[in-house]
């Protein structure tokens, strides 16, 4: 029985963390583009005028929704409906369990319990991950479709070509990324990461993978649709893209999903290359800081600088994707096509074989 | 296994698999196929292939079946109309659909529950899996391989443009 209640906590927990920050995601993407471009951005949010101080923040995460639940749902002519109903829930679905598998803190002893601090331990994480990934290009595809639009379908078929692109990409990588970790398992992935090299430096993922770190990171850009990669809703040809006859809530929740997916992307990218939950020099039983010798701490008190680390490094990641997301234009459509084929294909491949020919000379595999 | 689980997730994949059948629209029939595949995956993950289910998802839900829906919007498929005569042809496939059945129904009859034995801990795990495709089915795993390079070298043979010589 306490097994169920952990389990429902836990995943109760990633679910909200997940949610909330891809709602706070939008207001920093409002603020964050507003600074970039020179701008003062959303600053009307008040309640009836009696708050001394602006409530800038409350515009995105309390009246936005409000507002987009209560707009019409308008259903198009000749569409689908069925289908038409489905497809924002399968856009949603998929980026929202995709966190499951990432680990988010250390293992805790609780009531003579230990628990682990992520929703399922999964021998195969990753591949669990990359699975979730590959789901998440139905929503569009079938979202573009059941909307009997020219726009929506072009934005639509646009979108699984590009997707399904980027995943070459990207598991080619992954490959590269398992073969220096040997294992499939997130949480021992991010054991991995707790030494140093060196004496000094965290032996974080992006020391031993920087080209994988750099392919995963575009590539899961791409997955994720944004700019500059946002081909399949590009508005200054296609509208909106494949929910360009969307609206209300329905459309609320495929930006929900784009914002759920940079979370996911920004998970991913902390626990394959900056160490996950780890936190500099810090074990177990306290810091081992380099030279200085070691300061004991307390486990609650590593428990929770584990978690402020993971929460710290998700959150740079998002921000560094809304940052690209704001200096980059958009790539043309055959550009976009060059870059993964011809461009992050045969480098990932590369990436693997040397990795691999790196592991056998150094006698690591057997 | 617990059947709280199994049973929705078993009715779930025959019901989908029903649809892809049934269903007039070759988009519709081809999301059936996504959700059969996902179900199975779902029972597989049940009997602790972990290892299966992600794969089941990663490449038959994830990759073959976009690239199905992708043929299917590029040609834009239209409906299918219902089918017409053929009396032959009915009787043939209830004839099959009919010998399948009793095949199914002997296999359950003669492995009821209670002839199941302890999994290893390790059962299901990517080690375990790994070990065995790499040693004792070592050779019908590089055959397959084999054969999904003649695959692709087959496809790129035939969607080449035929150019003049002399020209690129």
């Amino acid at each position: 029985m306490s097994l169920w209640a952990i389990g429902a906590v836990k995943s109760l927990l990633v679910l909200v963390f997940v949610l909330q920050l891809s709602a706070f995601l939008l207001w920093i993407e409002r603020k964050g583009s507003a600074l970039i471009q020179n701008r003062i951005g959303a600053n009307r949010a008040n309640i009836f005028g009696v708050v001394p101080f602006n409530l800038g923040f409350l515009n995105t995460l309390v009246a936005d929704p409000i507002k987009m639940f209560t707009k019409e749902d308008f259903i198009p002519a000749g569409c689908d409906r069925f289908l038409h109903a489905l497809a924002p829930f399968m856009a949603l679905f998929p980026a929202l369990i995709t966190f499951a598998a990432i680990p988010f803190g250390d293992s805790i002893v609780l009531g003579g319990e230990t628990v682990e601090l992520r929703v399922v331990d999964l021998d195969v994480g990753l591949l669990y991950i990359l699975a979730m990934v590959s789901m998440g290009v139905y929503g569009a595809v079938i979202a573009g479709w059941a909307s009997n639009n020219r726009w929506a379908l072009l934005g639509s078929i646009r979108g699984s070509a590009q997707m399904i692109s980027y995943e070459l990409a990207m598991g080619l990588a992954l490959v590269s990324v398992v073969l220096s970790y040997g294992t499939l398992d997130m949480q021992d992935m991010v054991h991995a990461q707790g030494r140093t090299v060196l004496g000094f430096l965290p032996a974080w993922g992006v020391f031993f993978q920087p080209v994988a770190f750099i392919i995963i990171f575009v590539a899961g850009m791409a997955e994720s649709k944004r700019v500059p990669f946002d081909i399949p809703e590009a508005e200054s040809e296609l509208i909106a893209g494949y929910f360009t006859e969307y609206s209300g809530g329905k459309q609320a929740s495929f930006m929900l999903a784009d914002f759920a997916e940079v979370v996911v992307v920004a998970g991913l990218v902390t626990t394959l290359f900056f160490g996950g939950w780890q936190f500099p020099w810090l074990a177990a039983d306290g810091f081992h800081l380099p030279l200085m010798g070691t300061i004991e701490v307390s486990a609650l008190v590593v428990t929770l600088l584990q978690l402020m680390a993971f929460s710290l490094k998700v959150l740079f990641f998002c921000w560094l994707q809304i940052l690209v997301r704001w200096t980059v234009p958009r790539f043309r459509y055959d550009q976009l096509m060059d870059l993964g084929w011809k461009g992050m294909l045969p480098i990932a491949l590369a990436n693997v074989v040397f990795t691999a020919a790196l592991i056998l000379a150094r006698g690591e595999g057997s | 296994m617990s059947p709280l689980i199994f049973y929705p997730v078993a009715a779930a994949a025959v019901l989908s698999a029903l649809a892809v059948v049934t269903a007039r629209s070759p988009v519709r029939s081809a999301m059936a196929l996504v959700a059969t595949l996902v179900s199975l995956a779902a029972c597989f993950a049940m009997l602790q292939a972990h290892l299966v289910a992600a794969l089941q998802i990663i490449v038959y839900a994830g990759a073959v079946m976009v690239l199905f829906l992708f043929v299917i919007m590029l040609l834009n498929l239209q409906d299918d109309p219902p089918e017409t005569g053929r009396a032959g042809l009915r009787f043939g496939a209830g004839g099959v659909a009919v010998v399948l059945a009793g095949g199914f129904a002997k296999v359950l009859w003669e492995h009821s529950a209670g002839d199941g034995a302890v999994l290893a801990e390790s059962f299901g795990t990517t080690k375990v899996v790994a070990r065995s495709l790499f040693s004792d089915y070592l050779v019908p795993f590089e055959l397959t391989s084999v054969l999904l390079l003649v695959a692709v070298v087959g496809a790129v043979v035939l969607a080449r443009r035929d150019d003049a010589p002399g020209q690129d």
